[in-house]
């Protein structure tokens, strides 16, 4: 980054400390989440001085990186995190590599051990930015006073431009007590990290021409709609009407085209619907749309859309042709692709032929009779399915944002409930992280204090940071954690029984809290429902409760989650929910399949 | 569904598996010479090398070095084998990364101006000791090859020889058996020809 001017307003000497405090302001932020410890104590003790930045005390860094996530998900905003050198560091790889694998703009910054002492193993020293720089989108070792408002600056610009990152701002307990100029953010000039916006018009005209020769096209998009915006949001849902294109999402990309919506097809990949992923299977044009042909999206790669011309809309470069090569690449910002590809469309004189889009729904809705999410009721016990049906049901009317946990959970959630709109749904979906729910939660309530902000949780995953809980009490967050408790690490044993001869391998949840009992050593208020006749009521209280609540929706043990696409399969050979006998499970995986690591 | 799998203990497979799936590479494994230019600042090399054994990317020979003191850029040449998919990627990767400002492929530079390979030279010093007849052949070879002697006592020889990789194997190779002691390597240096610069 290049100084432009050096008597901006602004401009005046201070700590290094208070330039870290004086950063944050300048860059918009209100609440950061963090841990305090000695190497960041001069920055706390200058957060203590002031009202404008908010500090939420979590219990564990990994909850203050998660908790930021959920925060920077729902807002659109970077989310912040503060923790100390050694243990806090390393404590918040996690959810960097989370936000990394996931696009989430983070800003962490680390207290490290005095410049003088690095390298010496001195006490809670380690290499921060050593360890994280795999993990994040950039970090940086700030070795002088005079050089930490410019990084500081640079660290929200690079975070939040682009595709979307996490960065680690690593700064020695000298430097924060060292002198220097304090610069604000208009006196640096970002040029060096632009990345491009607009895509190629050429590339995006010989897009559109290929969509208006489609016989049988399909959208598909992701995470990347979400983060590029609420325009990206309005174009897509415009670009649908105007081409009357089916559209399908990953589990990144939901709510960005409801769930209401006429030409919604639901969740494709590895647990999405028989119509999304026959849909793509069949399909003679794609249009991927910020999305990145994750493995779980794709299922077999030599099967996956045999016959599609796929045009591929990313901002990151390395995005496209990594895994499926793309016959239209578009390097770019969703929202300004889709701009210009929406203007296109308009003035495009061919458009595709009625009686082809007509044969093409026709099909679509023979895979949709197929009902894939269909489930066998029960009057005995709560059927997840029910589970999130019924949550869905009755938070109709609320401002609701869901998070998840990991495992069978999530997919039901992502199954089951409606997403109608972007930033709503927060889940940990590329790194697959237990214990993200219900941290994230509290940061989505701490963003939007008046919401309803529900975790959809398993009873493994909810142990992996029960302990904000504590944090959420102490900041007046008022989440619900619903616990879809079957007493199993519902995934782990699905997967042991598809593909490890049902021998059930410390999936078990053995010695399980109480967690009615548990929610109320943390203050909260704990409810338990075990019958299907019940799950209104108790749903309804869990809403209705002020405060944090844990509801323990006890539900069937052993369901599995489906529909599927087995390992080794394509997407048009899925295992359905009424095909899923004892048999056809234990043969959904050949011989080829289970070769693989 | 789920009452049929329920309350099963029978044990339905035997085998482990996976849910990954690994295709068979069937695409021809290419060299190709990457130019890097990037900020010269801390970790920066640390950064570029992370990145081939994060994601499993070769490096056959690197060269680094500042190259413009006043920007503090430095350029570092990458020598990769991959598929063409692969050496993609890399270049991409590498684009995307905030202190890298170019990535240029010479070799796909070079195949654009109707040249197999960019101009590629590299500079090694090699230790012979000997006396007699093994250290007159050891010089003779040094003369054929353009090496000179940038170090000697009577019993030892230190040469330097420059050129083509594939110039200095062989120059190694021959002088093996004639007393090899020691051999440093800088790597290839590497850039087009013609007049453009990256």
């Amino acid at each position: 980054m290049t100084k432009t001017s050096k008597t901006e307003t602004g401009s005046r000497e201070m700590t290094g400390a208070e330039m870290v405090v004086q950063a944050l302001i300048d860059n918009g932020v209100t609440d950061l989440f963090g841990y305090p410890g000695g190497a960041v104590l001069p920055i706390y003790d200058e957060l203590h001085q002031q009202e404008q930045v908010r500090h939420i005390l979590v219990r564990h860094e990994q909850g203050a990186g998660h908790a930021a996530e959920g925060y920077a998900r729902s807002t659109g905003k970077p989310g912040v995190v503060l923790v100390t050198s050694g243990p806090g560091a390393t404590n918040t790889v996690t959810p960097l590599q989370d936000a990394l694998m996931d696009s989430i703009p983070l800003v962490c910054i680390t207290g490290q051990v005095p410049t003088p002492l690095i390298g010496s193993d001195a006490f809670q020293e380690c290499d921060t930015v050593g360890i994280t720089r795999p993990c994040t989108k950039h970090n940086w070792l700030v070795s002088d006073v005079n050089d930490l408002a410019a990084i500081l600056h640079e660290a929200f610009h690079v975070a939040t431009h682009g595709r979307p990152g996490p960065v680690v701002i690593d700064v020695p307990k000298d430097v924060q007590f060292a002198t220097g100029m304090y610069h604000p953010p208009s006196a640096f000039d970002q040029a060096h990290y632009q990345p491009k916006l607009s895509g190629d018009l050429e590339k995006i005209k010989e897009a559109v021409a290929l969509m208006a020769s489609a016989k049988k096209p399909v959208i598909y998009s992701g995470g990347g709609v979400v983060n590029s915006g609420d325009d990206a949001t309005r174009l897509l849902r415009e670009l649908v009407k105007l081409t009357n294109f089916p559209i399908t999402s990953t589990l990144m990309g939901l709510g960005c085209y409801p769930a209401s919506g006429d030409n919604w097809l639901g969740m494709l990949g590895m647990h999405g619907t028989y119509e999304a992923n026959m849909t793509m299977h069949g399909c003679d044009v794609m249009i991927c749309i910020g999305a990145r042909f994750d493995d779980r999206i794709t299922g077999r790669l030599d099967a996956f859309a045999p016959d599609a011309k796929i045009i591929h809309i990313d901002v990151d470069a390395s995005s496209i042709n990594k895994v499926v090569h793309a016959d239209v690449p578009i390097i770019g910002d969703v929202e300004h692709v889709l701009e210009d590809m929406v203007r296109l469309w308009r003035a495009h004189s061919e458009q595709p032929s009625e009686a082809d889009m007509k044969a093409w729904w026709a099909q679509i809705d023979k895979w949709r009779a197929r009902k894939s999410l269909s489930y066998k009721p029960s009057q005995d016990v709560i059927m997840p399915q029910l589970a999130i049906e019924r949550l869905n049901a009755m938070t109709k009317g609320h401002d609701t944002y869901i998070t998840t946990e990991v495992g069978q959970h999530q997919m039901w959630a992502a199954q089951y409930f409606d997403f109608e709109e972007p930033n709503h749904w927060m889940t940990s979906g590329g790194l697959g992280t237990m214990g993200y729910g219900l941290p994230a939660a509290m940061g989505v309530q701490i963003a939007h204090p008046d919401s309803l902000v529900v975790c959809v949780a398993g009873d493994a995953s909810v142990q992996m940071n029960i302990q904000e809980m504590s944090s959420a009490m102490q900041h007046g967050a008022p989440i619900k954690i619903m616990i879809l408790n079957n007493e199993y690490m519902g995934m782990v044993r699905q997967w042991q029984q598809l593909l490890h001869g049902n021998r059930l391998s410390n999936s078990y949840t053995e010695a399980m809290p109480d967690f009615v009992k548990l929610a109320e050593a943390y203050g909260a208020t704990g409810i338990r429902c075990t019958k299907p006749s019940e799950l209104d009521a108790a749903i309804k209280e869990m809403i209705e409760t002020p405060g944090p609540v844990i509801f323990d929706c006890c539900i069937v043990a052993l369901a599995n989650c489906f529909p599927m696409i087995p390992s080794g399969k394509a997407h048009n050979e899925m295992l359905l929910p009424d095909e899923a006998t004892d048999e056809a499970v234990g043969s959904a995986i050949d011989e080829k399949g289970k070769a693989l690591v | 569904m789920a009452k049929e799998i329920q309350n099963q203990n029978k044990p339905v497979m035997a085998p482990p598996a996976s849910a990954y799936f690994i295709a068979e590479n069937k695409e021809v494994i290419v060299q190709h010479t990457l130019s890097v230019l990037v900020d010269n600042e801390s970790g920066v090399l640390a950064r570029v090398i992370g990145l081939f054994s994060g994601r499993g990317y070769n490096i056959e020979s690197l060269t680094v070095s500042e190259t413009e003191h006043e920007r503090h850029l430095s350029r570092i040449t990458i020598i990769s084998k991959g598929t063409p998919k692969v050496l993609e990627q890399i270049k991409r990767q590498l684009e995307r990364m905030v202190p890298v400002h170019r990535v240029v492929d010479l070799t796909m530079v070079a195949h654009s101006k109707g040249y197999e390979k960019p101009l590629e030279r590299e500079l090694a010093l090699v230790k012979v000791a000997g006396t007699g007849n093994d250290r007159v052949e050891a010089l003779r070879l040094a003369e054929a090859f353009g090496a000179t002697v940038t170090d000697a006592t009577t019993g030892h020889f230190i040469f330097e020889i420059t050129g083509r990789q594939q110039k200095v194997e062989q120059f190694i190779s021959i002088l093996t058996p004639l007393g090899l002691v020691e051999v440093c390597r800088t790597g290839i240096a590497a850039m087009n020809r013609g007049v453009e610069g990256m």
